[in-house]
């Protein structure tokens, strides 16, 4: 006969919430604090739209990895895998073996995979040109990396060792791919809390930025028109891809997965011959690696790892990261409008945070408050897209220190 | 290096940061040369077809103005004068006339 009260009980005992709440004290809360989390993302992803194709994708990695006995994500085997005493040290058959779904997903965060494809995606929907014909940009996307090193000067002073404050600092660079890249590489313990602060941020750019613009800048410097820059040829933006790897890559050879992934990207684009190629890296492929980046960087986020002190120094540290960035940009461009006698609109400065469009968007806004027929978009999309290689010249610079 | 001091970090930081300037500075100067040999050459090809231009010779009349863009638009949240604008901003853009181009939709993305 069978014993219905025995396999009831043996249903309990293997069931998530057996031991979520058996294991209250010892875990289990933290798994429960962090699927509040998870929910609370969800709403922001889902009702209050910030950075949603992100931020859903990383709240449901959370809740999925949270969730007990699902055995989806398994931080001892990535701990076993860091180790250089385990056996299984940096083996990926263990993973593939004894690791969950997302254990799997991760793979590609690990190998730096999907930031790669990510900013191949980027860069086919990238437009360079605004930038070549106003190669000052360049130094407006220069100027908005000094949050990346002022916050990793802070969180040196904070306590946090060489590697973590690399990869704290790189959240300045307003760029979600590069910050997950660095990460994964010098501190990967870091990677949850980080890829969350640097992607809250950039959804963020709306309300962060403005007041340090008005702050930073007076109402005449914002008042100013630009001039319409010169059209730039096919020709020229076909070579700026290739010139842009083979010099970057040249100087600091850790940046040429990223750049030369970046420029791949674009040339697809721009060259003209390869449209269906251009059209996947835009839409299907950066769609699934979007799904499984975002996905497996949730997954990291697990209770007794990420709820911890650090985990608020960084989010502090995150914020300073990129208001400094953002003031560095606009700094430069009012030294900027004062060197052209007034030819340079500073705002255009703040857009030299990477996170494209948004910063260059939040530019023209706040020129337009000033001035209703001010148009700083397209000069504004120069200093973004400098900041965007900016940012990766940082990475690769606390790489060859750091890694 | 991992443990680094603060004095280091310092270091770091600012190296990072002329790093980071003496990369885009290069990179700046890379793009101003390679711009100017396009507008050079640019202006070459212009100058070219402008000899011939010079000659008294009966040229045919203007081309009509363009009516207006093929097909059917559609408009989400745009008003009609904002949306001819945008139209009339990329014929002018394309060097293309107006009624060569099929525009389907413009929407606000906000």
């Amino acid at each position: 006969m069978v014993n219905v009260g025995e396999i009831l009980l043996n249903l309990w005992n293997s069931s998530g919430f057996a031991a979520l709440f058996s294991g209250f004290a010892d875990g289990g809360w933290q798994n429960l604090v962090m699927i509040i989390v998870a929910c609370v993302l969800l709403y922001l992803g889902i009702v209050k739209q910030f950075e949603p194709l992100l931020l859903v994708g990383i709240a449901f990695g959370c809740l999925l990895s949270n969730l007990p006995q699902a055995g989806l994500y398994h931080q001892e085997l990535w701990d076993a895998f860091m180790n250089p005493d385990s056996p299984v040290y940096h083996s990926y058959g263990e993973i593939m073996r004894s690791g969950g779904l997302l254990d799997i997903f991760y793979i590609g965060v690990k190998t730096s995979l999907y930031p790669c494809l990510i900013f191949m995606g980027v860069g086919a929907m990238s437009d360079f040109g605004p930038l070549l014909s106003n190669p000052k940009s360049l130094l407006l996307g220069a100027a908005a990396q000094m949050g990346v090193f002022a916050a990793f000067f802070g969180a040196v002073c904070m306590g946090f060792t060489g590697t973590e404050a690399a990869s704290i600092g790189i959240i300045g660079g307003a760029d979600g791919p590069t910050a997950i890249y660095l990460t994964t590489k010098l501190a990967p313990h870091l990677l949850g809390a980080i890829a969350v602060a640097a992607y809250s941020y950039m959804a963020l750019i709306p309300l962060i930025q403005p007041p340090f613009m008005n702050l930073l800048t007076t109402p005449e410097q914002r008042k100013i028109k630009m001039v319409q820059t010169r059209t730039v040829s096919k020709t020229e933006k076909i070579i700026f891809p290739i010139v842009v790897t083979i010099f970057v890559a040249l100087l600091l050879p850790d940046t040429a997965p990223l750049i030369g992934c970046l420029m791949l990207g674009n040339l697809l684009k721009e060259c003209g011959v390869t449209d269906r190629l251009s059209d996947t890296v835009q839409n299907a492929l950066m769609n699934i690696v979007t799904i499984l980046l975002s996905t497996s960087v949730g997954a990291t986020m697990v209770g007794t790892t990420f709820l911890t002190k650090q985990t608020l120094m960084i989010v502090v540290l995150g914020v300073c990261a990129f208001i400094l960035s953002t003031c560095g940009g606009l700094l430069g461009g009012v030294v900027m409008c004062w060197a052209t006698r007034g030819k340079v609109n500073p705002l255009i400065g703040s857009a030299g945070v990477s996170a494209v469009p948004m910063a260059a968007r939040v530019a023209n806004k706040e020129g337009q408050k000033a001035n209703p027929s001010n148009f700083l978009l397209m000069h504004a999309l120069g200093p973004n897209v400098a900041g965007v290689i900016g940012s990766a010249i940082a990475a690769g610079f606390l790489l060859s220190v750091f890694g | 290096m991992d443990n680094i001091g603060i004095l280091d970090a310092g270091i770091v930081a600012l190296l990072g940061y002329a790093v980071v300037f003496f990369g885009l500075i290069l990179l700046m100067i890379v793009v101003t040369i390679m711009g100017k040999i396009f507008m050079a050459k640019d202006k070459k090809k212009t100058a070219a077809p402008a000899a011939p231009a010079a000659a008294p010779v009966v040229t045919e009349a203007a081309a009509p103005t363009a009516p207006g863009s093929a097909g059917q638009l559609k408009l989400y949240d745009v008003e009609p004068k904002t949306a001819a604008m945008i139209m009339a901003i990329v014929a002018d853009k394309m060097g293309k006339p107006l009624n060569e181009l099929r525009f389907i939709s413009i929407k606000e993305v906000k």
